[in-house]
């Protein structure tokens, strides 16, 4: 057991990470990593959703007829970044604020959706929430790593700490900046994943 | 003979004309290296230095260990997109900001796409847009031309900065003070006024283009389009309204206009191959620059133009095939 | 693997039905525990935009107020101290004229209509120019207008000849802060005259 949680962990995590080798889910990663901690509390917002939407679609997966089991898996998935939402916005009030649109738009993330597709409906609830988690884990992982490059290139600082006075590259923290700096690390990440 | 006239661009294969091509361009970029010393004094020098050194350094390194390739700096393609970098720079600008650029410019806008031949973009204009989105103040602080003598001024650290005629006419019609001090179109024609390096002399623009046209590095199809529809899209906004916008002439003579339609938009690998494909690739340009600038939040937008064109230019060349040889 | 539920209407129909009305319950349940704590945060971040431009006051009132040729009012926020003396007045004022449109801040004014404080709200102006209005004319920023009063003060940037420093290079920026700086200020007089009326 402890080896199969180890082998979903590493595909999680860098062999299948999600942003950096499956490439899904680009529309928060470029929309909201203009700083380390938007990327992370984005990646642990979806952590969450990805976890309990896989347990609860792996628990359901012997009711829920096969020909409707897109629209079951999104009307379960709705439901918890709903939640997810409410409670952000009632007890974290700033974060919310800059994650903004992105907290609905977890719904339409491919992954979570790919996860309950490919692993979930397939896998007992046990593993299956060790998926969300480890799949969760690497999404964060690649959100700060992007975060905290283009906060650094672009704003100088580091986790809201500021280095330098002023303003540094401000592409970094526009849209363009997003694109260049999610190229240049998976071009790192593949070249150190296929050695 | 007319059946073996060399056209357009598709010459990247061969090794020698590539190397006489681009030593050609470098020799039409001189007067306006000339003309930019002699309005901003020696910081224009320091800055194409730097710009080119360390866009050949650039190149070096990634050849060498990036790439593990031959290395291929002596094909002056790189000592190109310096000139035209720096020639797209404020010359008061810092060196630093000069590096960031070139690196820029030769590691995003070229390498990463495999090199010389393969790039979508030009390369010196990637580099210049992405630092005027980054530094848009400094990349917005012009020193004023200080005239003939500018290269015996001891130094423009404390020279005045003035907007350029474009940013000034922009800033007065949002406004709606329209009687603005505009440069003379004499001043406009020599050089005389605010801007990058070398976009203020049209002269030294012209003398540049028209080598490039008699060593056939260039056709003239792209810049007389691109400053054609500029001409023509501009004077029916002038006619309508010539207090809400620039008259025609001025219009091409100020900003980056001519450095683009001469030297950034005819770039043989980022341009359509046929001719008709180069008119029409001229003519988008020359659209969207009057477009962003009259209704865009830049007040300048010459590079932007090019830089869309150039992603439309595999579908450009889809439509207009050149006619295929001896057919 | 356990079998796979059938797919007949009438499985199809009963599953998701059930699944919409748990979830519909379920969201229910956390909408009634969060709508309180929501509420407090959004009145909260307000009162701490009025706390950050105004000197220390007791108790607020807010009112709307119409400035000539504008078709939406001006929210106005009236602080009083404990023996309910207005101590400022609170304006959430905007412009239209920004280089990219509208910006809307929060300015204090004192009794008087000198200016205690401002605070940035909403902006599009272009990052690293015109986006620095939210220190740029602050107590220790280049371009001060604390403490200025637009009545006697000429608060319009020293192009136009006034007392205000513009942001290098974002002249219209800085124009447009003076401007919804002009209009909050028309706006204080306004929710001024009102107060002392009633």
């Amino acid at each position: 057991m402890l080896q199969r949680i180890g082998t979903i962990a590493k595909n999680g995590l860098i062999k299948e990470n999600p942003t950096f080798v499956l490439v899904l889910g680009m529309c928060p990663t470029l929309g909201v990593t203009t700083s380390a901690i938007n990327g992370m509390g984005m990646g642990l917002a979806t952590t969450f959703v990805l976890m309990m939407s896989n347990l609860v679609i792996s628990c359901l997966k012997s009711v829920i007829p096969d020909k409707v089991r897109i629209p079951a898996f999104i009307v379960i998935i709705a439901t918890f970044v709903t939640m997810l939402s409410m409670v952000m916005e009632a007890y974290l009030p700033a974060l919310f604020e800059s994650l903004g649109l992105f907290i609905p738009l977890i719904v339409v993330n491919c992954i979570v959706l790919a996860r309950a597709e490919s692993f979930a409906s397939k896998n007992s609830p046990f593993y299956s929430l060790m998926d969300g988690l480890f799949m969760g884990l690497g999404f964060t992982l690649a959100l700060t790593l992007l975060g905290l490059v283009r906060e650094l290139l672009g704003s100088g600082s580091a986790f809201g700490m500021k280095f330098i006075e002023g303003d540094a590259m401000l592409l970094f923290v526009l849209a363009p900046g997003g694109f260049i700096g999610l190229g240049l690390l998976s071009a790192i990440v593949n070249h150190f994943r296929n050695k | 003979m007319k059946l073996l006239n060399v056209s357009g661009s598709p010459h990247v294969h061969s090794g020698e004309s590539v190397k006489r091509i681009m030593w050609d361009v470098n020799i039409a970029l001189i007067p306006m290296l000339l003309t930019a010393i002699l309005f901003f004094g020696l910081d224009a020098l320091f800055v194409s230095l730097v710009s080119v050194c360390s866009c050949l350094l650039f190149q070096w390194l990634i050849e060498k260990f990036l790439m593990k390739t031959r290395t291929t700096i002596s094909d002056g393609s790189a000592v190109i997109t310096g000139l035209l970098l720096a020639f797209n720079l404020p010359s008061g600008l810092p060196l630093w900001i000069v590096i960031i650029g070139a690196l820029v410019a030769i590691g995003i806008g070229k390498m990463s796409f495999g090199g010389l031949g393969k790039n979508p973009f030009n390369p010196a204009l990637v580099g210049r847009v992405f630092l005027l989105i980054s530094f848009p103040v400094q990349m917005t602080t012009w020193p004023t031309p200080q005239g003939i003598g500018g290269i015996f001024a001891n130094s423009t650290i404390d020279a005045a900065t003035g907007a350029t005629p474009l940013a000034a006419f922009k800033e007065a019609v949002k406004n709606g003070t329209a009687n603005l001090d505009m440069p003379s179109l004499m001043d406009a024609f020599l050089g005389h006024i605010g801007g990058s390096m070398g976009e203020v002399s049209a002269i030294a623009i012209i003398i540049g283009g028209i080598y490039m046209l008699c060593r056939k590095v260039i056709t003239w199809h792209i810049p007389v389009s691109f400053i054609g529809t500029a001409l023509v899209f501009s004077a029916i906004l002038w006619c309508v309204n010539p207090s809400h916008y620039m008259d025609p002439i001025t219009t091409i003579l100020t900003g980056g206009l001519m450095l683009g339609a001469v030297f950034m938009a005819t770039d043989m690998v980022t341009s359509p191959m046929s001719k008709w494909g180069q008119v029409v690739f001229g003519a988008g340009c020359g659209l969207l620059t009057i477009i962003i600038r009259n209704w865009g939040s830049y007040p300048e937008g010459v590079s932007f133009a090019i830089l869309l064109m150039n992603a439309c230019v595999p579908l450009i060349n889809k439509g207009f095939k050149p006619k295929r040889f001896a057919k | 693997m356990a079998k796979k539920a059938e797919s007949t209407l009438l499985n199809m129909v009963l599953v998701l039905t059930i699944i919409a009305v748990v979830s519909a319950a379920a969201l229910a349940m956390i909408n009634n525990v969060t709508e309180g704590p929501i509420k407090d945060a959004k009145q909260a971040k307000t009162e701490a935009a009025i706390k950050q431009v105004l000197p220390k006051f007791a108790s607020l009132k807010s009112t709307k107020v119409l400035i000539e040729g504008d078709k939406d009012s001006t929210n106005c926020n009236l602080a009083y101290d404990a023996q309910n003396n207005l101590v400022g007045i609170a304006v959430e004022g905007s412009t239209e004229e920004g280089f990219s449109g509208h910006i809307g801040i929060m300015v204090g004014f004192d009794a008087e209509g000198n200016i205690t404080g401002y605070n940035v709200l909403e902006t599009q102006e272009t990052p690293g120019l015109g986006s620095k209005a939210g220190e740029w004319f602050q107590k220790d920023g280049k371009g001060n207008v604390i403490g200025k009063n637009p009545g006697t003060n000429n608060i319009t940037v020293s192009k136009d000849g006034g007392e205000v420093d513009a942001i290098t290079a974002a002249t219209i920026s800085s124009r447009a802060f003076c401007n919804a700086i002009a209009r909050s200020y028309q706006a204080f007089q306004l929710a001024k005259g009102g107060s002392n009326n009633e």
